[in-house]
C-alpha cells in the first residue's frame, strides 16, 4: 500500500475562522501562538486532534483552533475528555483549563484524570486570579490577596498545581511561562510525546486583574535568580552568574554558592525526571519564590499504564476469551424455559 | 402420625420471606421464584430490603423481605395480600404480619423467639403465645434446631451450619407448594461447587426442610398451582435493571456502536453498571466515574467521539447531572440518562420506590431546556424502553431521560425473549470526510474545504453527528448559544429566540416518529385511568377487575412523556372522567391539566411502596359512583 505523505501544515492551518476575544495583552495569545506553532511539528492531522476546555478565559481556546473542539462546562473538561479518549483512543486530546476551572470547581475531575493516567495533555493556565468573572481571588492566589471579593485580603491558603498533580501521581509534570515562548514550545513538544497524562502548568499573565503576578520570574534583572531551569541528569544550577545551586540538606533543599566553602557541582542535587518515586519532583514543586528559585521544565516523566489503553485491552481480552458478543446470545442467557403453543 | 391429606388447587399464591438482612431471605425468595418460573408459573416479585447493609441483628431496621406472586394466570403485580409469610425472627414478624390476609399462613422459626429477640423487636409479650396471631394459621418450626440436627455429621462450624437455615425454609415451602428441588440443587452445586462442605450442607438442609413438611402434622394439605397459559415461546426470568442493561447492549449492537456507560454507584441503579461491566465482549466500556457529574460528562464526551454514550443514576444523582444535561441539549448530542427512581427528596428512601422525579426529568435544568422523557412500565418492558431511548437519542441527536423505578428495577417477571433476527437495525449516519482541494492560500498550498456546518439541520431538525477523526469536518461545539447552521458562538437576540424555538420543535417533532397512544378497554366511556412507569401492572389489574364488574373504564399507560404521543389529547377527551394514578403528589396530572386543559382526578401515594390493586379499585369505583 502506498503511504500518502502528510501535507506539511503550518501554524496558520491550525487557526480557526473565529475572531479572538481575549483582552489585548493577555498571556493567552502567546500560548495560542506556541500551540499553533508546535502542532504542525507533531505530524498529526488536524482532524485527529480534539481540544476540550471548561469555563473561563483560557477555556475559549478551542474556538481558535482549526481542530475538533469542545467548550464544555465549568471544571468538567477532564471528564468530557475521558469519554472522548476512551471512545476513540486514536485521537490526540488536549485539555485546556485554568486555575479556577481546574483546581476549584473542577479539582475532583483533574486529580482523577491524572491518577488514571488517561493519555491526554492538560494545559493549566495559571494566572492566580478569576478573569472571566472579573477579578476575584482564585485557588492559586496568595494568602492575603486583596481582590473584589476579598477587600481585606484572602484568608485562603493557595493550592500549588504541580504539587497537586504530583500528589495524584502524574506521570508527566512540567512548568513553563507565557513570556518564555521557546521553553513553552519545548514543553508542549515533550508533553505531546508523552504517553499518559501530561500536565503542564503555564504561568500566564492577566494584565487586567492581576498584572505582573509573575514579573519576578520574567524580568531580565531578576529571572535568573528566581527561576531554576531543570535539565535531566544535570546539576541544579541557577543565578545570573550561574554560581548558585540547590543542595540537599537532610530532607530539605538549600541554596548554596558554588566555590564558597569548597562547594563543587558534584555536591549539588542532580535532576532526575525519571525517578519512579515522586519525592524529588514533589520537593521541587514546593520550591517557591521568594525563598527559592521556582523550577521550570519537566519535573517528572515516567512510564505508567494508561487508562484508555487498559480499557481498550480489556474489551479485546474479553472478546478473545468469549468471542464477539451476539445479540441472540445475550437474550437467551440465564434460566430459560419454553412454553409450547 | 398423620400424613397431610390431599392437594388443594390455587390460581395464584403470594409468599413473603422475611428475616434479618443476614438471614439470606433475598436468596431464598429468588430461588423459589426461579423454581416457579422454570415450573411454568407466571411470576412477579418484589424484594424489599433496608438501606443499611447490616443493621444490628434482630432489629426492626434490619428486616429484609422478598415477596413472590406466582400463578396459573397472567400476573402483573407481586400481590396485594400475603397468603404465606415466612418470618425468621420477631422483627420480621412484626414488620410484615399486617400484610398477611386473614386466615393466611404464618410460618415462624420458633427458635428465634427468645426473650432477647423479642426485646429487640419491641415485643412486650411473645406473639406466638399471647393469641395475637389467632386470625392466622400459625406454624411454629424449630428451624435452627432442625438445621443443626440435620448437619450433626457436617464438618462445618456451628455458625456456618446456622447459616444454612434459610434452605430449611426453602425446602419446606417447596414441599408445601409442590415444587421440585432439582433446580435449587443444581444452583447449589454451581454456586458452592468449590466448597463441597457448604454445598453438601445446604443440600442436606434443603431436603430436611422438605422431609419435615412431609412428616410433621401441621399441614392438612399441600397446594398446587398449575402452569400459566403464557403465549408460546422461550422465556427467561428478568429484573428491570438486567433488562435495562441488556437493552443498552442490544441497542449498541443494532446501531453498530460501542456502548460507553459512565456511572457513579448509587442505589438502586448500581446493578446496571454491574451487569454492563460483564459484557465487554459486546464492545461495552463501563466507566465508574469519580462522581455523578464526571459520569454524565464522560458519556457526553464519548457520544461526541462516536460511541453510544449512556449514564445511569437515581434521583439525587440526576440532580447533580443537571448542568451537563443542559450542555447535551445545547450541543445536540445523543445521550441516554437512566434514572432508576427512588424515594426523595434528598437522600430520601434509597431502597424504596417512588415516581417523584417526573418534574425533574421534564424541567430540572436551567433555561428553556427540553429533553425527551420515556418511562418503562415493568421489569421486562425495561428492555424495549431502553432500546427505544437509545434509538431516539441517536436518530434525533438528543439527550433522553429514561425513567424506571426501584420497584421494577429490582422486581422480576418472565420475559418472552424477542427474536434477535426480527429486530430492526438502528440506522445511524455520520457525514463522511471532505478532502482539501488543490490551490493556494492556505499554508501548504491546499485550499481547505468549505467550513463544516455543524448545525445544518434535516427535515426533522436534526444536526449531523460528525465524528472527530473525520477529515475536513473540524468544528467546535460548546455550551454557549449557537448560531443556527454554522454552530458558531452567537449572542444575537433573534438568534437566541430562534434556537430556543428550534430545540423545542425538534423534540416536539419526535412525536411523528413514535407510536400513537393505545388504551386497554373501551375507546370512550365513563372513566380513563392514566398512569406511567412501574405502576402499569397494578393499574391494569385494577381496571380489569372493575371492567369485569361491567363498568365503563379503560386504562391508558403513557410510555412517551415528552413528547406525548400525538393523539394523547384526543384520547383523554373521549372519557367523562380522567383519573391519574401516580406514586407522587400529582406530577403527571399537573402536566396533563396544563397541556390539555382537562380536569383530572388523582390517586396518589408516597409511602415508598407500590400501589395495592385494592386501593386503586376502590378509588376507581368511588369515582364511577359519584
Amino acid at each position: 500500500m502506498a503511504t500518502e505523505a502528510l501535507p506539511q501544515l503550518k501554524a496558520k492551518d491550525f487557526a480557526s475562522d473565529q475572531e479572538i476575544r481575549w483582552c489585548p495583552g493577555c498571556g493567552d495569545y502567546a500560548i495560542l501562538a506556541q500551540v499553533k506553532k508546535v502542532m504542525p511539528e507533531l505530524g498529526i492531522p488536524r482532524e485527529k486532534m480534539v481540544f476540550v476546555s471548561g469555563i473561563g478565559c483560557s477555556s475559549r481556546f478551542p474556538y481558535y483552533m482549526n481542530t475538533y473542539g469542545f467548550h464544555t462546562i465549568h471544571g468538567r473538561a477532564p471528564a468530557v475528555a475521558t469519554g472522548v479518549k476512551v471512545a476513540n483512543p486514536e485521537l490526540t486530546v488536549f485539555v485546556v483549563t485554568g486555575d479556577g476551572d481546574g483546581l476549584s470547581i473542577g479539582g475532583n475531575h483533574l486529580i482523577h484524570a491524572i491518577r488514571r493516567n488517561l493519555d491526554v495533555n492538560i494545559l493549566l493556565f495559571n494566572n492566580r486570579i478569576y478573569g472571566l468573572t472579573k477579578g476575584q481571588y482564585s485557588p492559586t492566589s496568595e494568602h492575603g490577596k486583596k481582590t473584589k471579593s476579598t477587600p481585606m485580603g484572602s484568608v485562603d491558603n493557595p493550592l500549588h498545581p504541580l504539587s497537586i498533580a504530583i500528589g495524584a501521581e502524574a506521570s508527566f509534570v512540567a512548568r513553563t511561562i507565557d513570556r518564555n515562548v521557546q521553553h513553552m514550545a519545548d514543553m508542549l513538544r515533550r508533553a505531546a510525546a508523552h504517553k499518559g497524562t501530561a500536565f503542564i502548568e503555564i504561568y500566564q499573565n492577566c494584565n487586567i486583574f492581576n498584572d505582573g503576578a509573575f514579573l519576578y520570574s520574567t524580568e531580565k534583572d531578576q529571572k535568573d535568580d528566581t527561576t531554576l531551569y531543570l535539565e535531566h541528569g544535570k546539576p541544579m544550577i541557577f543565578g545570573k552568574e550561574r554560581n548558585k545551586g540547590i543542595r540537599l540538606n537532610g530532607l530539605n533543599p538549600e541554596i548554596v554558592t558554588l566555590g564558597e566553602g569548597g562547594i563543587k557541582e558534584d555536591d549539588l542535587l542532580f535532576h532526575d525526571e525519571q525517578l519512579a518515586e515522586p519525592s524529588l519532583a514533589y520537593m521541587l514543586s514546593r520550591m517557591r519564590y521568594p525563598e527559592f528559585p521556582e523550577p521550570m521544565g519537566v519535573l517528572r516523566c515516567v512510564d505508567q499504564p494508561k487508562f484508555d489503553e487498559e480499557m481498550t485491552n480489556q474489551v479485546k481480552e474479553a472478546k478473545a476469551k468469549r468471542g464477539e458478543g451476539k445479540i441472540a446470545d445475550i437474550l437467551n442467557e440465564g434460566d430459560t424455559w419454553d412454553v409450547a403453543g | 402420625m398423620t400424613m397431610p391429606q390431599g392437594v388443594q388447587e390455587r390460581t395464584t399464591v403470594t409468599i413473603r420471606f422475611a428475616g434479618d438482612s443476614g438471614d439470606g431471605m433475598q436468596l431464598t425468595g429468588t430461588q423459589f421464584t426461579r423454581t416457579s418460573a422454570i415450573f411454568g408459573n407466571d411470576i412477579s416479585t418484589f424484594p424489599d430490603f433496608p438501606a443499611e447493609i447490616r443493621a444490628p441483628a434482630g432489629t426492626l431496621a434490619g428486616v429484609s423481605g422478598f415477596q413472590v406472586h406466582f400463578g396459573s394466570e397472567e400476573l402483573h403485580t407481586p400481590g396485594d395480600e400475603v397468603d404465606t409469610l415466612v418470618a425468621f425472627n420477631p422483627a420480621a414478624l412484626k414488620t410484615n404480619v399486617d400484610d398477611v390476609r386473614d386466615g393466611g399462613m404464618v410460618i415462624v422459626n420458633e427458635d428465634s423467639f427468645g426473650t432477647t429477640d423479642l426485646k429487640k423487636a419491641h415485643y412486650d409479650a411473645n406473639p406466638l403465645e399471647d393469641g395475637s396471631l389467632d386470625k392466622f394459621r400459625l406454624i411454629k418450626v424449630p428451624a435452627t434446631k432442625l438445621t443443626q440436627e440435620a448437619l450433626k455429621d457436617s464438618p462445618l462450624g456451628n455458625r456456618d451450619k446456622d447459616r444454612c437455615k434459610n434452605f430449611f425454609a426453602l425446602g419446606l415451602i417447596s414441599w408445601l407448594y409442590g415444587r421440585p428441588l432439582h433446580a435449587v440443587e443444581e444452583w447449589i452445586d454451581q454456586k458452592f461447587g468449590k466448597n463441597p462442605d457448604v454445598a453438601n450442607a445446604n443440600r442436606t438442609v434443603l431436603h430436611a426442610g422438605h422431609a419435615y413438611g412431609e412428616t410433621c402434622e401441621f399441614f392438612e394439605h399441600t397446594y398446587h398451582v398449575s402452569k400459566a397459559k403464557l403465549p408460546p415461546g422461550r422465556y427467561r426470568r428478568i429484573s428491570g435493571n438486567e433488562a435495562t442493561a441488556i437493552g443498552f447492549i442490544v441497542a449498541g449492537k443494532l446501531a453498530g456502536k460501542d456502548v460507553f456507560y459512565g456511572s457513579y454507584p448509587i442505589t438502586p441503579a448500581s446493578d446496571v453498571l454491574h451487569v454492563l461491566s460483564r459484557y465487554k465482549h459486546f464492545d461495552v466500556k463501563t466507566f465508574q466515574a469519580e462522581d455523578e457529574i464526571a459520569a454524565v460528562c464522560s458519556s457526553i464526551g464519548a457520544s461526541f467521539a462516536g460511541d453510544l454514550g449512556i449514564t445511569g443514576t437515581s434521583g439525587p444523582g440526576l440532580a447533580l447531572k443537571g448542568e451537563a444535561l443542559g450542555l447535551a441539549v445545547m450541543t445536540e448530542l445523543p445521550l441516554v440518562v437512566l434514572n432508576v427512581q427512588r424515594g426523595g427528596p434528598s437522600t430520601g428512601l434509597p431502597t424504596k420506590t417512588e415516581q417523584a422525579d417526573l418534574f425533574q426529568a421534564m424541567y430540572g435544568r436551567n433555561g428553556e431546556c427540553p429533553m425527551v422523557v420515556i418511562a418503562a412500565n415493568s421489569p421486562a418492558d425495561c428492555f424495549d424502553t431502553a432500546v427505544e431511548a437509545c434509538r431516539i437519542a441517536m436518530q434525533h441527536m438528543v439527550p433522553v431521560n429514561l425513567l424506571t423505578d426501584g420497584y421494577i428495577a429490582n422486581g422480576q417477571e418472565p420475559w418472552a425473549i424477542p427474536d434477535a433476527d426480527k429486530m430492526a437495525p438502528i440506522v445511524v449516519k455520520h457525514p463522511g470526510p471532505v478532502k482539501a482541494s488543490g490551490g493556494n492560500g492556505n499554508g501548504n498550498g491546499d485550499v481547505d474545504p468549505p467550513l463544516f456546518k455543524a448545525y445544518l439541520r434535516d427535515d426533522r431538525l436534526v444536526r449531523p453527528w460528525a465524528l472527530p477523526g473525520t477529515e475536513g469536518l473540524q468544528h467546535r461545539i460548546g455550551g454557549l448559544e449557537k448560531a443556527d447552521v454554522t454552530g458558531n458562538v452567537n449572542y444575537e437576540p433573534e438568534n437566541h429566540e430562534h434556537m430556543i424555538a428550534t430545540r423545542q420543535k425538534k423534540v416536539d417533532l419526535i412525536a411523528q416518529h413514535i407510536p400513537e397512544q393505545t388504551v386497554m378497554g373501551p375507546d370512550e366511556g365513563d372513566l380513563l385511568v392514566v398512569g406511567w412507569g412501574g405502576t402499569a401492572g397494578a393499574l391494569r389489574t385494577a381496571v380489569e377487575r372493575v371492567q369485569k364488574q361491567g363498568k365503563s373504564v379503560a386504562h391508558c399507560h403513557i410510555r412517551y412523556l415528552n413528547p406525548f404521543p400525538r393523539n394523547l389529547g384526543d384520547v383523554l377527551k373521549r372519557y367523562k372522567k380522567v383519573l391519574v394514578a401516580e406514586l407522587n403528589c400529582g406530577q403527571l396530572r399537573f402536566i396533563l391539566r396544563g397541556k390539555f386543559l382537562i380536569d383530572a382526578y388523582g390517586v396518589n401515594k408516597v409511602q415508598g411502596k407500590p400501589f395495592l390493586v385494592s386501593e386503586l379499585e376502590n378509588k376507581i369505583n368511588e369515582l364511577l359512583s359519584n
